[in-house]
């Protein structure tokens, strides 16, 4: 794959002309004329010649035949002067293209060049199928080996393996843990593109970037960037709106869980089907899904060391705490919707974009097993769902220019709980407060009480 | 609430001109849940304040355009996987729009939320009177049960007349 990014790129040195046309046939149009008698096939022999159209059939004026069909490309400023000419002789045509430019864009391969990003010329503002991503880890973990590592997780139903890269700045301090996961759904593709967005960003800039730096010192990022791997190659390959994993029930006739109901979390109570049919199939029991098992095993076995569960989904522009299988609200109620505001405030003043917080039974609907639902029962405290954009105009099939400001503005909100988290736990030794001498003067009087009494 | 009758909201809405984005106009609209009816689509009645954009020359062109092509039009995947609409294909994919939001609305209730997820085909049926005639099957996302179910409907619209729905067909009957 680089070396073919590195192809195309050189091509498109080799022709400068190729990636910077001028728009040259803007509102052209083809006319498709016949001409049934002499006088008319005369009469558009000296059109041609004269004004210099461009003939597309035939190639030449006097091969101009009464009865046969003529097709000329007429420049933009004449098309009227052209049509006023053939309505004065009572020649019949009909326009063929409206507009020659719009056609010749199409047709033209899709700009790489313009959104190129740093990491080994990466595109993060378009979709990658999974053998890209899996390729994208590599290198992330190679070109980052001081930060990076990769994983191994588990495998999917279809015997993939799932990885997950752990992002750790070297140190001799026992460090606490966020994790994050995206595409647990398979359509939902902007979700696996932000998790590439995000440790991009915190890759680029965590040397410069006073919170990046200050939190990475005590904390460490895990990211899962496609959870059901399975699921998201059949969009890409059979059914761009698949939701659940793979795993085949009923002899094969039917296939998928949904991974997100799939969780032990008042699994099979609500908001779920027993029909494999249904996309809200939550499976045979919970985690009867090697997906689910994966995550969940792990994620049992760190459960004392992590202090956040993120989990990106689309769409809907919410950030959800729990609980979806019940409107109890869990005992940190209130740090969940305050934590939640301030990132949801944080996000909608990058672009306006603006997301509703609060649980998922009061604000979507009831579910039970999900993902969210179950970190949180097991004690982690600090739990989200994120539901990215937009909010139904184009539902899962989000355009590639909206990957940008999508994550632009997520990272801002995901940064906001982290600092929160890093802030909460953090805050007695490695605290940068405004003044130093305020710090100084805290410590001394600190000293002082404590030698006092 | 209204006894005997069922739910009514009134609602104050912006309109955004998704063709211009700086354009808003506001409107207002009464929309009555019937009590107990799962059969019949709620009752809407909206007024616009101020002036929805002229749109005539667009109209026309398109219309022509439709009307003179050799072949009736098909296409497929609007948009594409990647979130792509070809240029030329943006007026059937704004007309696949209308045509979802009758059937969402015929099938609406206070418990409902649905989303045109995608257009899975579409084709243009050459007609004797001067409508144009587009057969879609679309995809509408269904927030509650997350299926993703097809439509087809039967759109017909003309520059001046504008659009109607003349059939529609949901999976396992209408």
């Amino acid at each position: 794959m680089w070396l073919s990014l590195g192809i195309i790129f050189s091509l498109g040195i080799l022709i400068p002309g190729k990636f910077s046309l001028k728009v040259q046939y803007d509102r052209d149009q083809v006319l498709h004329i016949m001409p049934e008698t002499l006088q008319q096939v005369q009469h558009l022999q000296l059109l041609c010649s004269t004004l210099m159209l461009d003939l597309w059939k035939p190639l030449l004026p006097e091969d101009i035949r009464a009865g046969e069909d003529l097709h000329i490309r007429v420049p933009a400023p004449l098309v009227q002067e052209v049509k006023d000419s053939l309505d004065q002789f009572m020649i019949s045509y009909r326009v063929l293209i409206p507009d020659v430019q719009k056609l010749v864009d199409q047709s033209m391969p899709r700009e790489r060049s313009s959104h190129r990003q740093v990491s080994g010329g990466y595109v993060y503002t378009e979709y990658h199928p999974m053998e890209e991503i899996y390729q994208w880890m590599t290198q992330i973990q190679k070109n980052n080996s001081e930060l990076v590592t990769q994983h191994f997780l588990g495998k999917t139903f279809e015997n993939r393996t799932m990885y997950y890269l752990q992002i750790s700045q070297p140190s001799n301090k026992p460090k606490k843990i966020i994790w994050m996961d995206c595409g647990i759904h398979a359509r939902e593709w902007i979700s696996p593109a932000f998790c590439q967005w995000f440790v991009k960003e915190i890759l680029q800039n965590y040397k410069n970037d006073s919170n990046k730096s200050r939190f990475l010192q005590n904390l460490d990022l895990y990211v899962l960037p496609v959870l059901n791997i399975d699921g998201y190659i059949y969009s890409w390959e059979e059914d761009r709106l698949w939701r659940k994993n793979r795993s085949p029930y009923e002899n094969g006739t039917c296939y998928g869980t949904d991974l997100n109901r799939n969780f032990n979390s008042s699994w099979g109570s609500v908001g779920v089907s027993f029909n494999c049919s249904s996309d809200v199939f939550c499976g045979l029991g919970p985690e009867s899904e090697p997906e689910t098992r994966a995550v969940a095993q792990f994620i049992k076995s760190k459960k004392s060391d992590i202090l956040c569960y993120l989990t990106i989904h689309s769409y809907g522009q919410l950030i959800l705490t729990p609980y979806g299988s019940t409107n109890e609200p869990p005992s940190n109620n209130e740090e969940l919707m305050q934590v939640a505001k301030e990132a949801a405030a944080a996000l909608t003043g990058k672009y306006g974009t603006s997301y509703r917080v609060g649980s998922t039974a009061s604000i979507l609907y009831s579910n039970s097993g999900s993902s969210r639902d179950w970190a949180h029962t097991i004690g982690i405290p600090l739990s989200y769902t994120f539901e990215l954009r937009d909010t139904g105009t184009h539902g899962f099939v989000l355009p590639p220019d909206q990957i940008q400001p999508t994550c632009e503005e997520t990272m801002l909100a995901v940064t906001t709980i982290i600092d929160y988290v890093d802030k909460k736990y953090f805050s007695n030794g490695a605290v940068v407060l405004t003044s130093s001498s305020l710090g100084l003067s805290l410590c001394l009087s600190i000293v002082l009480t404590w030698t006092v009494s | 609430d209204i006894d005997d009758v069922g739910h009514k909201y009134y609602l104050e809405l912006e309109l955004e001109d998704v063709l211009d984005k700086d354009r808003t106009v506001s409107c207002t609209a009464e929309v009555l849940y019937q009590l107990g009816s799962k059969t019949s689509a709620p009752d809407v009645q909206v007024t616009v304040q101020g002036e929805l954009r002229s749109t005539e020359e667009a109209d026309q062109e398109f219309y022509n355009r439709i009307r003179s092509l050799e072949k009736e039009l098909v296409a497929e995947n609007i948009p594409d996987s990647h979130g792509n609409v070809p240029p030329e294909l943006e007026p059937i994919h704004l007309l696949a729009w209308v045509a979802s939001g009758y059937v969402i609305w015929q099938n609406s209730s206070e418990n409902t939320k649905f989303h045109l997820a995608q257009v899975k085909h579409v084709k243009q049926v050459k007609r004797s009177d001067e409508d144009l005639q587009f057969d879609y099957v679309v995809l509408l996302h269904d927030m509650v049960s997350q299926e993703v179910l097809p439509w087809q409907v039967t759109l017909l619209w003309h520059p001046q007349r504008g659009a109607r729905v003349s059939q529609c067909h949901g999976p396992g009957g209408t």
